[in-house]
């Protein structure tokens, strides 16, 4: 590591400084002091965004107390808000939204690390992570125009008549709603889960892969019984990034979900996600209570993100760290 | 023990469902980028860059004011974020052994999963309340906070790849660790950092949801950076929203605009790593 033998390189040099009876060096100690600010300030930032989120809801904290996240009617015109709906939509969305893209970003994932030739990993690694390079707000331009009308054209009753028996697939149809908001999701999470993915595929070392293939074990064999008892946990994490991408995820849901606060079997209904409702009514909110209550919608979001992030890179980190058996 | 045939048919499935797994991911991408080209390519001319947009129901005009004030706040936030960011990579790199450099690794990697539409929220508290209006000094600073965690751990990547035989050499020759630093180390991962700034750029670029109420929007020439500054992310959006089909347009030819800064960013990102391979 760099980093450690540059600090015993430090330590080092100011050893010999002291046994010679030089002076310490204050540009670099300034230097040094200079980069820990810096450092500081990015330490500093998070934390000052959880203090101000705290600060700006503690109104609605007050007021609603835990009854802000089993309300169920969202009413600014007459004070009073839960949540419910919006965490309802929230979490629909993005578990509508990783049952799609699972099993498509693992695909992805070992095409790329295990199946593909050599001279296509590079192109293809670069243009799946294209998708994530797309502007959300490009994505619900497409969704409005292009995805929306084409569930409601062809998806949609297509659905409704195989699987209209379920409750799922009932209801009016609009083309805005759950589904729409699902499916975008899934495309924008896609890139997030199958780029940790191969990362993490790609950290098991090349000899068990080889040990395995030696056996006269299939590439599925292989990445069976050599590859994938290591990196599950890894794999947790790539799944619970892009769980966090999902839950946060703004505009495109936003222009797509078709924002009713209701909640609805139906994945043809119209929803609203904590997001989206942050989105829409923050810059027109003027009531302090409204503001606050929105401001906590925001705190709530800041607070699942922030503990997902931190459980995944965990999980994503051990699997860089792990012995791993044969390493060599 | 299962026949060979049954072993071998059942690895040629697995790579059949990946393969499909990659067209199928691919699929929205490749619609996105040619919708965005085919209805936003006829919007486009001199006056779409260099005009004002007209009110609902006048043909012409175009969108120059976001354009400039996207210019603005990206420039803006680049002044803020980068040398910040560039500067706490060094220290994690270079003095990064500490418990200290540990917290601040994983308060960046848990920064770039924060929802952008809540730093959104937290800049509007700092900036815009206390101030008390929108500005493009707000929107700058919410998406120099967004660029930040990229900058941060690609130059602390980085400099760790360059050999510590370099660092061994300039600091033997008694060149201070300030200038070896300077002149050596990030001259080296120069090429590099540059791919990893550019990515965070073009990531700020296209955000939306942090400038809603920060910058907020305009419909003219914002007068300074403490105005409501319109920029295209929002334009693009508030167009979409719009039931006018002109308007509709316009969000059109704006996204192939964005997208095609975007790819350039992007490619030339790609290219410039490749170059930097091939060389070493």
């Amino acid at each position: 590591m760099a980093s450690e033998s540059g600090a015993s390189i430090d330590r080092a040099r100011a050893k010999a400084q002291t046994r010679l009876g030089a002076s310490v060096n204050w540009g670099d100690v300034t230097f040094r002091q200079l980069t820990a600010l810096c450092a500081l300030g990015v330490l500093l930032a998070l934390v000052a965004m959880g203090v101000e989120m705290v600060r700006a809801s503690s109104d609605s904290i007050r007021h609603f107390g835990f009854g802000f996240v089993s309300g169920r009617v969202w009413d600014p015109v007459a004070n009073v808000f839960g949540a419910l709906p919006f965490i309802w939509g929230t979490l629909a969305s993005s578990c509508l939204a990783l049952t799609i893209a699972i099993p498509i970003s693992f695909g992805v994932a070992v095409y790329l690390s295990e199946l593909a030739p050599a001279w296509l990993r590079g192109p293809l690694g670069f243009v799946i992570e294209l998708l994530a390079a797309v502007p959300s707000v490009v994505y619900g331009l497409w969704g409005i125009f292009v995805l929306a009308p084409w569930l409601r054209a062809s998806v949609e009753p297509l659905l409704a008549r195989f699987l209209g028996f379920i409750p799922l697939f009932q209801g009016p149809r609009y083309g805005f709603g759950m589904l729409a908001a699902g499916l975008m999701l899934a495309i924008m999470i896609v890139p997030t889960i199958s780029s940790v993915s191969r990362e993490v595929l790609r950290a098991v070392p090349t000899e068990l892969r080889e040990g395995a293939l030696a056996l006269g074990a299939t590439p599925f064999e292989t990445l069976r019984i050599a590859v994938l008892p290591h990196v599950r946990s890894g794999l947790l994490g790539a799944i619970i990034l892009g769980l966090g991408r999902a839950l946060g995820e703004t505009m495109a849901i936003t222009m797509v979900i078709g924002n009713r606060a209701e909640i609805s079997a139906s994945l043809f209904a119209p929803s609203y996600t904590m997001a989206s409702v942050i989105a829409n009514e923050f810059s027109e909110a003027s009531a302090e209570l409204h503001l606050s209550a929105l401001a906590e919608v925001g705190l709530l979001l800041f607070m699942v993100t922030l503990l997902l992030n931190l459980v995944a890179r965990l999980l994503v980190w051990q699997v860089g760290r792990a012995p791993l058996g044969g390493r060599l | 023990m299962r026949s060979y045939t049954r072993r071998k048919l059942l690895d040629s499935l697995v790579r059949v469902l990946c393969c499909g797994a990659v067209v199928l991911a691919l699929l929205p991408l490749v619609s996105v980028l040619g919708y965005v080209f085919v209805r936003g390519v006829s919007g486009l001319s001199i006056a779409f860059f260099t005009e004002l947009p007209k009110p609902v129901g006048e043909v012409g005009g175009g969108i120059a004011n976001a354009l400039l004030g996207s210019l603005e706040i990206l420039g803006l936030a680049c002044v803020l974020g980068i040398p910040l960011g560039v500067l706490a990579g060094v220290h994690l790199a270079e003095f990064g052994s500490s418990r200290f450099a540990t917290w601040v690794r994983l308060a960046a990697d848990v920064m770039a999963g924060i929802p952008s539409i809540t730093v959104g929220l937290f800049v509007y508290g700092l900036v815009v309340l206390t101030t008390r209006h929108f500005s493009a000094w707000a929107g700058a600073i919410a998406l120099a906070l967004l660029m930040l965690p990229g900058v941060v751990r690609s130059t602390e990547e980085l400099l760790k790849l360059v050999p510590e035989s370099l660092r061994e050499a300039a600091l033997g020759l008694g060149v201070s660790r300030f200038r070896t630093t300077l002149l050596v180390l990030l001259r080296t991962a120069a090429p590099g950092i540059a791919v990893g700034v550019m990515l965070s750029v073009a990531r700020a670029a296209g955000e939306t949801a942090p400038l809603l109420f920060t910058s907020f929007n305009n419909r003219f020439w914002a007068g300074s950076l403490e105005e409501p500054t319109a920029s295209l992310p929002i334009t693009i959006y508030t167009d979409a929203i719009s039931p006018y089909a002109e308007w509709h347009e316009r969000a059109w030819s704006g996204a192939l605009v964005l997208v095609s800064l975007i790819l350039v960013l992007n490619l030339a990102s790609r290219l410039l790593l490749r170059t930097r391979v091939k060389a070493s």
